[in-house]
């Protein structure tokens, strides 16, 4: 093996850091440029709309609202998309009814952006405004299981033996609502060509969505239109659902026949999906000797008025400790806002903050060390489906972890500065390791070089370097030699790249068909060379692009010269291996962390953060790492930063922008630490590998939250946790 | 944005009287230009004064003059400046990021605008931006909003870090008006929202500030700026204090702590300071002072928790002061 699990620099690096990477909003072509007017408002209807100041402004070429839109549109069309949940979704400029504050209400589409934005101001609109009837906590009468969907089953009886453990624990946990916010903000590039036909550049994390999408509601086959995405600057979910600057940069180029680009600005970047805000109730009882005998998990989140947005929250605490009577329930609420989207190991991330804090306050209870609370409630199986699973390293995490933190001798590393408070908490985390179907094709030219297609993604994450690595060790070529192109509704068909299944998944079928590669050039190669063909397959290897028999090789190149071909294709679907049905696929980690606590001031920091993974084969850990990495900072943005303020009165987000909503940033982040622990996996698909894209994320503000605990001896129950919270708790 | 006129003004047009009096100035533009792209600012033209002649500092015994033009970098790393107004230097250095003081100005920094989120969203009600329309912060998200000398129209705050520093050292500030320099106390600069929240300072339409005059004395030996935010970066201050001390066999022989995020001007109350001339420099007469100093103080809802904070706030920065690490 060359490749696989080495520390690969990224093969599209070079492009990226010298700006050649082309994303949707790189594309060079004469746009014009759209600009979208939002409401301001967040309930009622558009009484009147008058844009002819805007019409008349230079540079103006076109706008849309209700009263334009063509008709054909209000047919019955499709708006749904792959990723759809139940009910409507949001359709543009329908009518004159407002959903929510910052509705798309006008585009104005100019000959410059600068012109698109100004005239949008000069639209005037009226409104017949109804009151707006405030957040979550002021609709909970409204929760309701109806609307979602059911979690995994209760076993046992959670109320007797709640009622018989020795300890026990009642308490509520809070996450505010967090907005994805990618460095990229959401981006459509549309080429109209002259037969009238499409190219569309779309920031997505699947180009299947947004022809989906396209099909449905402009009626535009594969046939009249080709998405595009080369390159994604980060989406974390807000990309796996076509979002409505595809609906209006398509709208603007079918009706003008001209090429036409949409970028959302920052603030427009709060105006669709986010993690919605829940509220967890938790019930936890264990015995005298801290095993857990009854555990309670009840979530109710926000979701739109027209959409039920769900998520998997509840399962997580069937799932991660032995336990044997539990009872799990899910509602939902709708907020007149926009639909929730799913956000980095959605559902995950906030049923495991309460399940982890609420672990570690019966542990407290019990008087047991977390850590070994958590050992002696470990399990080995999924309790939730009954079934074994593909491989669990957890124990080796925690092994790992412990040493690597010091988590046993803890206490004695505090240096004590008089107004400091130290603290320490941990926390588990777990993650999904799915395997979806994904076909990809592969060929090989005259030269020797390999291009491979698939429509996935590369949201950052390392899709194009991984996968080089992939095809490389199994062709037993060097990397510089594998061409791996994504993006591309004319390529083999991908799942979407989300739920950190795309190493699993594409990287499967790309290992495949190379295996399948091998076969056929030794066919051949037996084929032209009568001498060989009674060889057995198993008794060629394959290297650095030739293919060896005993003592002699022969160039892959020359094999096809000897055939008379100049290219060599080959296509391969791969479906999910036996083991997803009969294992259930998870990776594990184990966060420690270390706090401080200003105890006058109520400033909390995290000088130390140390994550142990167990995730199967990894194919690279350098790109591994930097997913790591990536999703503690976000974990630790979502414990102590994050929150989207949306203001009960209007309805409207008040923080729309990076200087008030808080994402971490450099300063913040001290000591940060993440390691791999060995893990073999057989049953969870042929490379034995699982995702790492959202597993550090899972479990890390607990971790925070039970450290600040540890140096206050405060419970703070809700995310962001703030210095004011600290103050008056 | 709406359009506008763009003119870069050069030495001769200093017979600016006229010439700025219909126009906004626009210095290094990172807090004008940001909310001109808001729509909260809508200037029909902008005097560019980037080439004017006050991008110096300059030293004499009377202490140090800082162009207004200077950034907040250069000033900031100014060897006087780091010798002499240390003070100045850390307070500085804890506002924004390095590539917005690299393009802040300092007289730019005098004159920001709040940060209030109702001031920046154009649909709101905001009686600084329209008056006239109510204030929407009050019954609202005022988390980062004022305590001290709020009125019943306005609760923002002045959102600069250096203003803190040179509030508490006491600067001046040299402003070009009718061709005249004339010298305002720091303290007079700005004012409380009152009923006329819409006006942030005293200064009158087509006056430019030319420089800021930094007494001899910097309180190089005892001074702290802490600066309380919700990340260890790039974030306002919800409550900051500029604390200088001289301190003479254990007394107080010279005292003045200015505190940010609290109230729509740099917070600094002379008469306190004063009384504890002469008086031992421990921490139960830090209290005392900070009791003092946020006399009054009254929260809204979400800001209510600055008021036991700021006193901590105050108490850590004298000590810090007293005894520097
Ligand atoms: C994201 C972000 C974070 C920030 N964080 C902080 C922080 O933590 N702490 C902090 O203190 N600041 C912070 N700032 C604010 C920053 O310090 C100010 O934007 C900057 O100092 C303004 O200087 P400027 O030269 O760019 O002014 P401009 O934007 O050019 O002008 C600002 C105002 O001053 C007027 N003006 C400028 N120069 C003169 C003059 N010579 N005479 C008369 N009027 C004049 C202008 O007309 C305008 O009204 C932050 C800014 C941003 C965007
Ligand atoms: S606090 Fe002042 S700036 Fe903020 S909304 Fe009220 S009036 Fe406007």
């Amino acid at each position: 093996m060359l490749n696989i699990g080495n520390k690969q620099k990224r093969v599209d690096g070079p492009q990226k850091v010298t700006g050649k990477a082309t994303y949707a909003a790189d594309i060079a072509s004469p746009f014009y440029h759209a600009y979208v007017l939002q409401s301001t408002i967040a309930c009622g209807s558009i009484t009147a709309i008058d844009t002819s100041a805007a019409e008349a402004f230079e540079g103006v070429k076109g706008i849309f609202t209700h009263k334009n839109l063509p008709e054909r549109l209000k047919n019955k069309v499709d708006y749904t998309d792959p990723l759809s949940p139940p009910g409507k979704p949001f359709r543009p400029f329908y009518n004159d009814k407002i959903l929510y504050n910052g509705q798309p209400i006008a585009l104005v589409v100019a000959q410059t952006f600068e012109q698109a934005r100004y005239a949008s101001k000069l639209i005037k609109v009226t409104y017949e405004e109804k009151k707006f009837k405030g957040s979550l906590s002021d609709n909970l009468k409204n929760a309701s299981a109806d609307r979602a969907p059911e979690p995994a089953s209760n076993r046992g009886d959670f109320k007797k033996a709640f009622k018989n453990s020795d300890y026990t624990i009642i308490r509520e946990y809070r996450q505010s609502r967090n907005y994805h916010n990618p460095m990229e903000p959401h981006a459509t590039s549309v080429e109209y060509k002259s037969d009238g036909s499409l190219v569309v550049y779309d920031k997505i994390q699947g180009v299947a969505s947004s022809l989906k999408y396209l099909n449905g509601v402009f009626g535009l086959g594969a046939d009249r239109v080709q998405v595009k995405s080369d390159f994604v600057g980060g989406a974390f979910g807000s990309g796996l659902r076509p979002q409505y600057q595809l609906f209006m940069a398509t709208l603007a180029a079918l009706e003008l026949k001209h090429n036409v680009q949409m970028v959302m600005t920052r603030a427009q970047m709060f105006s669709f999906g986010y993690r919605p805000e829940v509220i967890h109730t938790m019930k936890l009882g264990c015995s005298k000797d801290g095993i857990l005998k009854a555990l309670s998990h009840k979530t109710v989140g926000e979701t739109s008025t027209f959409e039920d947005f769900n998520e998997t929250i509840v399962d997580w605490s069937g799932l991660l400790y032995k336990c044997d009577n539990v009872n799990l329930e899910y509602e939902l609420t709708p907020v007149q806002s926009y639909t929730p989207l799913d956000m980095r190991a959605p559902g995950g991330v906030s049923g495991v903050y309460a399940l982890e804090c609420a672990i570690d306050e019966l542990a407290h209870e019990a008087g047991i060390d977390p850590l070994e609370f958590r050992r002696k409630n470990y399990v080995d199986y999924d309790q939730n489906e009954d079934k074994p699973f593909t491989s669990k390293e957890l124990m080796a995490c925690y092994a790992r972890c412990e040493e690597v933190f010091g988590w046993k001798n803890r206490k004695d590393l505090s240096k004590t500065e008089p107004h400091l408070l130290k603290g320490y908490g941990m926390a588990t985390g777990s993650w999904e390791a799915l395997q979806q179907p994904a076909s990809v094709s592969l060929s090989m030219n005259e030269e020797g070089t390999f291009t491979i297609k698939c429509a996935t993604a590369d949201i950052g994450t390392g899709t194009y370097t991984v996968m080089s690595q992939i095809a490389a060790d199994k062709l037993g070529v060097s990397i510089e030699k594998i061409k791996f192109m994504l993006g591309d509704t004319a390529f083999p068909d991908s799942p979407i790249e989300g739920g950190s299944w795309t190493v699993s998944s594409v990287g499967s079928a790309v290992a495949s068909v190379c295996e399948k590669f091998k076969y056929r050039i030794a066919d051949i190669w037996k084929r032209n060379n009568p001498d060989y063909q009674a060889v057995a397959f198993e008794d060629i290897s394959f290297q650095k692009g030739k293919l060896e028999y005993g003592s002699k090789t022969f160039a892959f190149t020359e094999i096809m010269q000897q055939a008379s071909k100049e290219e060599l294709s080959i296509a391969h679907s791969e479906s999910p291996a036996a083991g997803q049905n009969t294992h259930s696929g998870y990776a594990h980690c184990c966060v420690m962390v270390e706090v401080t606590v200003d105890k006058d001031l109520g400033i909390i920091k995290v000088p130390r953060l140390v994550n142990v993974s167990a995730a199967g084969k990894i194919i690279n850990p350098k790109t591994a790492e930097n997913q790591l990495l990536g999703s503690m900072v976000w974990g630790l943005g979502m414990a102590l930063r994050e929150e989207g303020m949306v203001d009960t009165r209007y309805g409207r987000v008040m923080n729309a922008n990076f200087a008030e909503y808080h994402i971490a940033v450099n300063a913040d982040i001290h000591d940060i630490h993440t390691e791999f622990v060995e893990e073999k996996d057989d049953k969870v698909n042929p490379l034995g590998a699982k995702g790492v894209g959202e597993l550090g994320i899972v479990g890390l503000a607990a971790a925070i939250s039970n450290a600040i605990f540890d140096a206050t001896g405060k419970r703070l129950r809700k995310l962001p946790m703030l210095l004011d919270d600290v103050l008056e708790a | 944005m709406k359009p506008f006129q763009y003119t870069r003004l050069s030495t001769e047009d200093l017979s600016l009287g006229t010439t700025l009096r219909d126009s906004t100035i626009l210095a290094g533009g990172t807090n004008l230009v940001d909310l001109m792209k808001y729509g909260v600012e809508e200037p029909d033209s902008l005097a560019d004064i980037g080439k004017l002649p006050y991008a110096q500092i300059e030293e004499s015994d009377k202490g140090l003059l800082l162009g207004a033009l200077v950034t907040n970098a250069d000033t900031a790393y100014h060897a006087a400046v780091k010798s002499t107004y240390p003070v100045l230097n850390k307070a500085i250095l804890a506002a924004a990021s390095s590539q917005l003081r690299n393009r802040a100005t300092n007289g730019g920094n005098l004159l920001q605008r709040t940060r209030c989120y109702y001031f920046y969203d154009t649909t709101m009600p905001c009686n600084k931006r329209e008056p006239g329309t109510g204030c929407a912060a009050i019954k609202g998200f005022n988390r980062i909003h004022a305590i001290l000398g709020t009125s019943a129209s306005c609760i923002a705050t002045h959102p600069s870090d250096m203003c803190v520093a040179l509030a508490a050292l006491e600067a001046k500030v040299h402003v070009l008006r009718k061709g005249e320099t004339i010298v305002i106390p720091f303290d007079q600069l700005h004012r409380l929202p009152g009923d006329q929240p819409e006006k942030d300072h005293n200064l009158e339409p087509g006056d430019l500030i030319t420089h800021i005059q930094l007494p001899a004395e910097g309180f190089s030996e005892h001074f702290e700026y802490l600066k309380i935010r919700d990340r260890e970066s790039y974030a306002f201050a919800l409550v900051s204090v500029a604390a200088c001390l001289k301190v003479s066999q254990g007394k107080i022989a010279d005292i003045r702590v200015a505190l940010g995020g609290v109230a729509h001007k740099p917070w600094k109350l002379k008469e306190v300071e004063k009384d504890f001339f002469g008086k031992e420099a421990s921490t139960e007469n830090f209290q005392s002072l900070a009791e003092q100093l946020i006399q009054g103080a009254q929260g809204f809802g979400t800001n209510d928790f600055k008021i036991s904070l700021v006193k901590g706030a105050i108490v850590r920065a004298l000590n810090n002061a007293l005894n520097p690490s």
